[in-house]
């Protein structure tokens, strides 16, 4: 089942990367360079899982994640948090609002394909 | 039996027997075995206080104001129990301070002032006379009366008689020549009449005993008894009156007034003063005092009602003057011994004060008053005068014959005024006045000298005004008109009912204003001022007397030195020269030394020398007396707060704790704000540690992510597999960037960078920048235009970092401008003591808001769309830095929309002069 995959961060090599990858893997990807985007993007087409950067400009990620769990739309979505800040308050947080993985960079690639692969596609 | 003769004889050998005593106390006490010391003989000394008004005018004031004779009596029985702690501490200071007198004790209180001495001396003087004069009239009007025994004959009233005829005259000359016998033979060191004390108990048993008697002959020879005098008294018309509270002149405020006032006089009369402090041996003879005292004041008052009665009940109304009773029911009856053992009796009351009183005051009038007027006359040079101990015991027998006269003078003028009672009275309002000054002194340390002058002027004014005037305006001596209306006719004026307070009798009424004039001035002034170093040094010795005095405090106030050779013949002009060797001679073995000769002359010797003198003219003329041998220094504060207690150490503590307290408070909060200050500095590190750390995980994670899916595909297209690689290679280089300007940013701020300041050439400068950047203008295609003006001065600055800078608002520049039509211009121009720089771009402008953020450290403009070779967000702080590093300024002017201009100033090196101010002030 093709699955489609929003990837918000402001940094571009990293979205060329992230893209790469997650093609390779077949899944549908679209992407949004700051919050605001992402909640745009969000309402236009539901993503299966947002890989969610924090430090964006406009809207950043804590926030963008507060809306998707706060939304009923939005409520199945998966999310990723993607992001260098790495302290544990920060990690803490993420999962605290309702992500459902978090993730540091730099990141390894198998690492994160493995992660997304298990959040879309559960054992069974 | 009973003429003029007899009389006189009884009285001259009762005189006699009293002599005669007091030489063998006298005797005694030389020997070394003194009888006074003893509480009996103590206790009945104090019974002085009875005196012609206790024999003749209770009686007297009992057949008109029934039981109202009481309060005289009951105020000293409230006193007494209050003596244990009162007495006791002011004997304590006076022997401390070895005080002769009630003027004496004042005086040495506050500071040993002399004027507050002679105060107290005109106050006692002028207060007492009228006393003394009331015992002239008693002695003389029962003398009167008994020589016409058997007739019943009321003494002339009115100053009719003339002088030579006037008994009175003789009863005060022969008083005054017993005085002087008994009282100026010596000058004791200590003012202690060794034979005075047995002959004044002596007389004290003498008239309870003839009082005693004449009671009893009435109540039980005449009478059936207390019940039968009183039954038939109650049935008498206008009688039964007496015998209740209320029908008592007065009431119970008139009770008040008068308890108080002899509550007060028991403490300040001067003849108490002395028999109870003065006189007093061992301060445990308080002990017995306290009961003994009262216990014959109940006896000797116990048939005052009686006799009173039963004098109204045999006399018919107005016949005989009630104050006569006591003398005239035995005459009635014939009872010729006992009718001449009560005038024995009535003689030795009067007799008995008045050589006291007299001895006091003139003890008073010596030291206090006529001593320091002489000292101070320096013509009399009494300085150089060999023995002035002649000279002082004159001045006493001038001062006991000038009392009596004036006594005597009072008597004729004015002693047919008033009853004996009221005259009384009015003498103890006057020693009243003393009470403030007195107990305030002993309790409280903040009493001042200026306090108790102001209340003790007051007090004795306002005594005047309101009693002693009225006392001769009505003998006659004035209008009596300014009695009934005031002076100049300000009713509210009037001297017996002041500022309109009526219904209280004269006495109540003058003693109430007296001493509300007298603590009102002596509180307010004392609060008002400060003791001096004199006073506070007194102040404390006097009210902590207790805590100072197991012995002698001995820690002088005196720092100087003076030998013996000196100190002894001082001492020898007052005492005797006799005396002065024994006491000298007393004092040394005391210090374990053999002779006198070895006495070392220092602030002890000094220190005993002045107390030995005040015993003999009082504690100010010594003090002032023994300064004039004396090289001394005033007392050094150091030495004053030796004597001073603990209460000034907890002082100077207390204040030391509160100044370290408020310098705590200080440290605490520079503490505090330096804490909030490092917590921000951390909260910043933090943010800043977590910024660096983000900024360069971010080119990592590309780095990682592309050379990571590099490896794991080898099948990936070479379009692709090239621009992954750029990509790395570019994250590369802006994280080998970023590490760079990192560093040069700590260097920087850290102070750790190298600055070459060389004259450099803005042109060259940015000449080469503009070539270095030039492949960026040409990749974006942007426009770059140089305007440089000519010539422009040359500038110290470091060559690298100014390129750097150029370079920074070059690239800026460049990545900021619209990719079509992007037009930058770079301007190099002159201003006044300064360079100025300024790069402009047509990009899309930068908000005010941001126009401060942008020189921040990570923060980069715009959008992250700003591709490019990725900034870094720290050249412009970079920049900025090195600009101000060389004095000048960088600065954005910029409308969004409307594109930006970076300019900076440098300040040319200052030609020496004006220009230099011109420069400052650009750099700004």
């Amino acid at each position: 089942m093709g699955k489609h995959i929003l990837i918000v961060d402001d940094e571009p090599s990293i979205v060329v990367s992230l893209e790469f990858l997650m093609k390779r893997e077949g899944y549908e990807v679209s992407v949004a360079s700051d919050g605001e985007e992402a909640l745009q993007a969000l309402a236009r087409r539901l993503p299966d899982l947002v890989i969610l950067d924090i430090m964006l400009p406009r809207l950043n990620g804590f926030e963008v994640c507060q809306r998707i769990r706060g939304d009923d739309r939005w409520r199945a979505i998966k999310v990723l948090m993607l992001t260098a800040k790495g302290r544990d308050t920060e990690v803490a947080k993420g999962l605290g609002l309702g992500a459902d993985a978090y993730v540091t960079k730099p990141f390894s690639t198998r690492d994160l394909v493995a992660q997304i692969k298990r959040l879309l596609e559960p054992a069974g | 039996m009973l003429q003029g003769w007899v009389i006189v004889l009884v009285s001259f050998a009762y005189l006699g027997i009293l002599f005669a005593i007091a030489y063998y106390g006298d005797r005694r006490a030389r020997a070394g075995r003194s009888i006074i010391a003893n509480p009996f003989i103590y206790s009945l000394s104090l019974a002085v206080y009875c005196t012609t008004w206790t024999f003749y005018g209770s009686v007297g004031r009992a057949a008109s104001n029934g039981i109202g004779f009481l309060p005289v009596y009951l105020g000293p029985t409230l006193m007494v129990a209050l003596w244990w702690y009162v007495m006791r501490k002011i004997i304590r200071i006076s022997k401390a301070h070895r005080i002769t007198s009630i003027a004496d004790f004042v005086a040495s209180r506050y500071g040993k002032s002399q004027t507050l001495g002679g105060l107290v001396t005109v106050i006692a003087v002028l207060g007492v006379i009228p006393y003394i004069a009331l015992q002239l009239k008693a002695i003389s009007g029962s003398f009167t009366i008994l020589a016409h025994y058997p007739r019943i004959v009321m003494p002339a009233h009115g100053a009719a008689l003339p002088m030579l005829q006037d008994s009175a005259v003789y009863v005060a000359a022969i008083l005054a020549a017993f005085t002087l016998l008994f009282g100026t033979r010596h000058l004791d060191a200590t003012e202690r009449h060794e034979g005075l004390v047995p002959a004044i108990a002596f007389e004290s048993i003498v008239k309870l005993l003839a009082f005693l008697a004449v009671g009893a002959f009435v109540t039980f020879g005449i009478y059936g008894g207390f019940g039968e005098i009183f039954r038939l008294a109650r049935e008498a018309p206008g009688l039964s009156a007496l015998t209740t509270v209320t029908g008592a002149g007065g009431g119970f405020a008139t009770w008040g007034f008068l308890t108080f006032l002899s509550m007060m006089s028991i403490l300040f009369l001067p003849r108490q003063f002395q028999v109870s402090v003065v006189e007093n041996v061992d301060e445990k003879h308080l002990g017995k005092a306290i009961w003994l005292f009262p216990l014959y004041l109940l006896l000797i008052n116990l048939f005052v009602l009686p006799v009173a009665l039963g004098g109204l009940m045999l006399f018919e109304a107005g016949g005989v003057d009630a104050d006569t009773f006591v003398l005239t029911i035995p005459m009635a009856w014939r009872r010729e011994g006992l009718a001449l053992f009560a005038f024995i009796g009535g003689l030795s009351a009067g007799t008995g004060m008045v050589i006291v009183e007299t001895i006091a005051l003139s003890t008073m009038v010596c030291n206090d008053l006529v001593m320091p007027v002489l000292l101070h006359q320096r013509w009399l040079r009494l300085n150089e005068r060999a023995d002035l101990s002649g000279l002082l015991l004159t001045i006493r027998r001038v001062a006991i014959g000038a009392i009596l006269m004036l006594s005597y003078a009072y008597f004729h003028v004015a002693g047919e005024a008033y009853a004996l009672v009221s005259i009384g009275l009015i003498s103890f309002a006057a020693v009243a006045q003393f009470a403030p000054a007195v107990l305030g002194g002993i309790y409280w340390k903040g009493a001042t000298r200026a306090g108790a002058i102001a209340g003790l002027s007051s007090g004795f004014a306002v005594w005047i005004y309101t009693l002693a005037l009225p006392s001769l305006a009505k003998s006659g001596w004035m209008h009596a008109r300014f009695l009934a209306d005031g002076p100049f006719g300000a009713t509210l004026l009037r001297p017996q009912a002041l500022f309109g307070l009526g219904g209280l009798d004269e006495i109540s009424h003058g003693l109430f204003w007296s001493m509300l004039a007298n603590i009102g001035a002596y509180v307010g002034v004392s609060l008002a001022g400060r003791p001096h170093v004199e006073e506070t040094t007194q102040a404390a010795l006097f009210v902590d007397v207790f805590r100072h005095t197991q012995g002698l405090d001995r820690s002088p106030v005196w720092r100087g030195s003076a030998s013996v050779d000196v100190l002894l013949p001082l001492l020898g002009r007052f005492l005797g020269p006799e005396r002065a060797r024994e006491a000298f001679l007393a004092h040394a073995r005391r210090r374990g030394l053999d002779s006198l000769e070895s006495l070392p002359g220092d602030a002890d010797l000094v220190y005993f020398a002045e107390t030995q003198l005040a015993g003999a003219i009082g504690g100010a003329s010594a003090r002032v007396m023994v300064a004039s041998v004396v090289h001394e220094e005033p007392p050094g504060l150091d030495e004053v707060l030796d004597i001073l207690d603990e209460a000034s150490q907890v002082r100077a503590y207390s204040q030391q704790l509160e100044q370290k307290s408020r310098e705590l408070e200080a440290a605490t909060a520079e503490l505090r704000a330096a804490n909030e200050q490092l917590q921000e500095l951390d909260r910043v590190k933090d943010d800043f540690m977590s910024t660096v750390t983000h900024e360069l995980r971010t080119p990592l994670t590309s780095i990682r992510a592309f050379s990571e899916i590099l490896l794991d595909d080898p099948e990936i297209q070479l379009a692709e597999r090239k621009r992954f690689l750029a990509i790395i290679v570019k994250e590369t280089a802006r994280l080998t960037r970023l590490i760079n300007q990192m560093l040069d940013m700590a260097k920087i701020e850290s102070g750790n960078a190298e600055w070459c300041a060389a004259e450099l050439d803005m042109h060259e400068v940015i000449r080469e920048a503009v070539e270095s950047t030039s492949q960026l203008f040409h990749d974006r295609g942007v426009e770059l235009s140089v305007v440089l003006v000519e010539p422009t001065p040359r500038i110290m600055a470091d060559r690298d970092r100014m390129m750097q800078v150029v370079i920074n608002l070059l690239s800026n520049a460049v990545k900021f401008s619209p990719p079509q039509g992007g037009r930058v211009e770079v301007r190099l121009d002159a201003r006044p003591g300064a360079l100025q720089v300024d790069v402009t771009d047509n990009g899309p402008g930068i908000r005010p808001a941001d126009q401060q953020a942008i020189f921040e450290k990570f923060r980069r403009g715009g959008d992250a769309a700003s591709g490019g070779p990725g900034g870094t967000g720290l050249g412009l702080s970079i920049s900025r830095r090195i600009i101000e590093h060389f004095g000048g300024r960088l600065s954005v002017e910029s409308k969004p929309g409307r594109g930006a201009t970076f300019s900076f100033v440098l300040p040319l090196p200052a030609p020496p002069g004006p220009g230099a101010r011109e420069a400052a002030r650009v750099a700004e």
